[in-house]
């Protein structure tokens, strides 16, 4: 394929990017608003578009443990799901990083049930946070088709060796349309080369996956997930630049982009497509002389807490906006920022928003920032 | 010495953590006997899981791969669908469950498996309750047994459900072959094994298998004890092929259940009344069984 520019959606992007790093096993099971991502990869399969064999997976639990099973015997494989879909997964997320494999799954955000609503928020994804999954978020459908190329090369590498979720806000990105860069098959192969496992199921070297692990041994198996957690935090780094130097995109350092922050007062953190929304808020804002910027947050696994205390090493206050709320508690994401900056003396306030879909305008988000100046307590932004 | 054609090679080694007297872990190693070392095993949570792979050590000297309770044919399916990216369609991929693991929980994931037509066998190792877990009930328990969730009550006298037709419905959905053993006749179990390997799709083994703690036996009775199963027609091995229902040893003269109820500690609870009721379950299925033997009860789907 050479590269060239089209107009497609989030999902379509997303499938556009699996093709290209050679799957040979898609176990998928559709879920709105994922769905779209299995059935552009089956038209591929059924068109011959792609070496690969599409598992039709009864539910999303068999999908996960088909992934697995297709990486347990060696290959490359890629899933996609939301909203219950993920939660039905649950099970299998934690085994499927402690078996460390380098598997790569699409999640276009929604929230979960109940009351069932099929909108986006971030509680899907937020609520495997701590299951030794890389999360990366995306702002644009031509980020969720580079994040594609650069998980899989980061899940690869042998000090990672830890699944990513891609996660795309569903409907913002997954069902909208946008210029996306497609790009050559040749660069891509050179990005990402042939995967190529050093443990895998084979006849000629047997060997147990999965085994049971007494107290003795189970807290080293965490313990070493964790360690390449923060390989990966370097990792990250690299490949971005390595993917800045291949395909000329680049999204802030990998971990953490900052937007207008020199000379900024107060900020917002945001994850995800509201970034876009935080963007447009922050352009007029300036024109009104405030100084006022953004962090967008891309890895919310390892969570960049370096990066973030420089970030806002110059800042009055922050004020983090959460699509998902750890109830009783604060957003998933206004934690873990207040948890980074804790002995700074940057104040964070939290913001609930947008919540099964609650659209997050431009006006909220001045809104934000005006609670900011006037050191205000976060609240939810209905 | 090879024993009757029987491989000499072990695949499922001792020194596993297996109660004295476990069929389960017999009829895996003879499983694995019939299917040699071209085999790749994924395996459910259970018991067999527990003894042969405590951290660092393992039992198994075939590439084998364990996830989770309910999803072993779907593993299963990844791993066969890889193996044929890979060019290795001659691999054996062979997927056990215990009865938790086939006739409940994995029941979805089974029926999904099937239905796409992986080549695979899976094998249900039956002995009748969730034994790693302390013996609890399950779909495949038989009726009146004590469990620890099915209670010898005053009120309630054990199981109350009958047993749920697990190798039936797997047939039904038509499969090219399903099978029913047990490790009283281990040259049955290897022809079985062999045959079904030779499938080019999905097929299904039940392996009737007692349990030494679960029904409360001692370790010497264990292969009695399903001797005796089939003498009285609770269990009866056969096969399914193509759809035609075969037996294997139909019997010449049946035997009351009384005897096989009264070698276990998890029926020593029953009544005259309870064992009336239990006789005439067990002859309803046998003559089901007789009835339609030679039939072709079910479509053949996957050629």
């Amino acid at each position: 394929m050479v590269a060239k520019k089209v107009v497609i959606s989030g999902a379509d992007a997303i499938a556009e990017a699996v093709k290209m790093c050679k799957p040979k096993v898609l176990p998928m099971y559709p879920i709105t608003p994922s769905t779209l991502i299995p059935e552009k990869l089956s038209e591929f399969v059924f068109n011959g578009e792609i070496d690969a064999k599409m598992i039709h997976v009864e539910s999303e639990h068999s999908a996960a443990s088909a992934l697995f099973g297709a990486y347990a015997a060696g290959v490359r494989s890629f899933t996609a799901t939301a909203s219950n879909g993920l939660a039905y997964m649950h099970e299998m997320i934690p085994i499927i990083s402690a078996a460390r494999f380098p598997a790569v799954m699409a999640v276009a955000n929604r929230t979960i049930s109940g009351p069932i609503n099929i909108w986006n928020d971030h509680s899907d994804s937020m609520s495997e946070r701590d299951q030794g999954w890389i999360q990366l978020y995306v702002e644009s459908s031509q980020e969720a088709f580079d994040t594609i190329l650069m998980a899989y090369k980061l899940a690869e590498k042998e000090n990672v060796s830890l699944p990513v979720m891609v996660c795309l806000d569903g409907f913002y990105l997954s069902h909208v349309f946008e210029p996306v860069q497609l790009e050559e098959q040749q660069s891509v192969d050179k990005f990402l080369p042939d995967y190529k496992p050093k443990d895998y199921l084979d006849v000629n070297s047997p060997k147990t996956f999965g085994p049971i692990a007494f107290p003795n041994s189970f807290m080293e198996f965490h313990e070493q997930e964790e360690n390449a957690m923060q390989e990966a935090l370097k990792e990250i780094l690299t490949i971005n630049l390595e993917f800045k130097k291949q395909f000329n995109r680049v999204y802030g350092d990998g971990l953490i982009e900052e937007i207008e922050l020199a000379d900024a007062e107060y900020a917002i953190v945001t994850v995800g497509s509201v970034t876009g929304t935080a963007r447009v808020a922050v352009e007029e804002l300036r024109q009104q002389g405030k100084k006022v910027g953004v962090i967008k947050i891309k890895s919310i696994r390892p969570f960049p807490k370096e990066e973030l205390i420089k970030a806002t090493k110059n800042l009055k206050s922050i004020g983090v906006i959460d699509k998902h709320v750890s109830l009783g508690s604060d957003g998933a994401v206004t934690l873990d920022v207040k948890s980074a900056l804790y002995g700074t003396s940057v104040k964070v306030e939290g913001f609930i928003a947008g919540l099964g879909g609650r659209d997050i305008t431009v006006e909220k988000i001045k809104k934000v920032f005006e609670c900011l100046e006037k050191g205000n307590k976060g609240y939810w932004l209905k | 010495m090879a024993i009757m054609g029987l491989n000499e090679d072990e695949y499922f080694a001792s020194g596993h953590r297996a109660c004295a007297g476990c069929a389960e872990a017999l009829a895996i190693r003879h499983i694995l006997k019939a299917a040699g070392k071209n085999t790749i095993v994924a395996h459910a949570t259970g018991c067999m899981e527990v003894v042969s792979t405590p951290y660092p050590e393992t039992a198994w000297k075939l590439p084998w791969v364990h996830a989770a309770f309910q999803n072993v044919s779907a593993v299963a399916s990844g791993v066969r669908e890889a193996l044929n990216a890979k060019g290795q369609m001659d691999t054996n991929v062979i997927a056990f469950g215990g009865d938790g693991a086939s006739f409940d929980i994995g029941f979805a994931s089974l029926s999904g498996a099937l239905e796409r037509g992986h080549k695979f066998l899976y094998v249900a190792t039956d002995n009748e309750a969730y034994m790693n877990t302390g013996i609890q009930r399950s779909g495949a328990t038989f009726p009146y047994a004590n469990t620890t969730t099915s209670p010898a009550g005053k009120v309630i006298h054990g199981k109350e459900n009958p047993k749920k037709p697990l190798p039936f419905i797997v047939a039904a959905h038509g499969i090219e072959y399903v099978a029913s053993t047990s490790v009283t006749n281990l040259f049955d179990l290897k022809t079985k094994v062999e045959k079904a390997l030779k499938v080019n799709g999905p097929s299904f083994i039940h392996v009737m298998v007692s349990c030494v703690p679960g029904w409360k036996i001692e370790p010497s009775q264990s292969i009695e004890i399903l001797r005796k199963s089939i003498e009285c027609g609770i269990f009866v091995p056969y096969e399914i092929e193509k759809g035609i229902l075969k037996l294997n040893q139909p019997l010449k003269e049946r035997k009351p259940v009384d005897d096989y109820l009264k070698s276990q500690g998890r029926f020593k609870h029953v009544t005259p009344q309870d064992i009336q009721k239990i006789q005439a379950y067990v002859d309803e299925r046998y003559n089901f069984l007789i009835e339609n033997n030679g039939k072709k009860l079910f479509d053949n789907l996957y050629r």
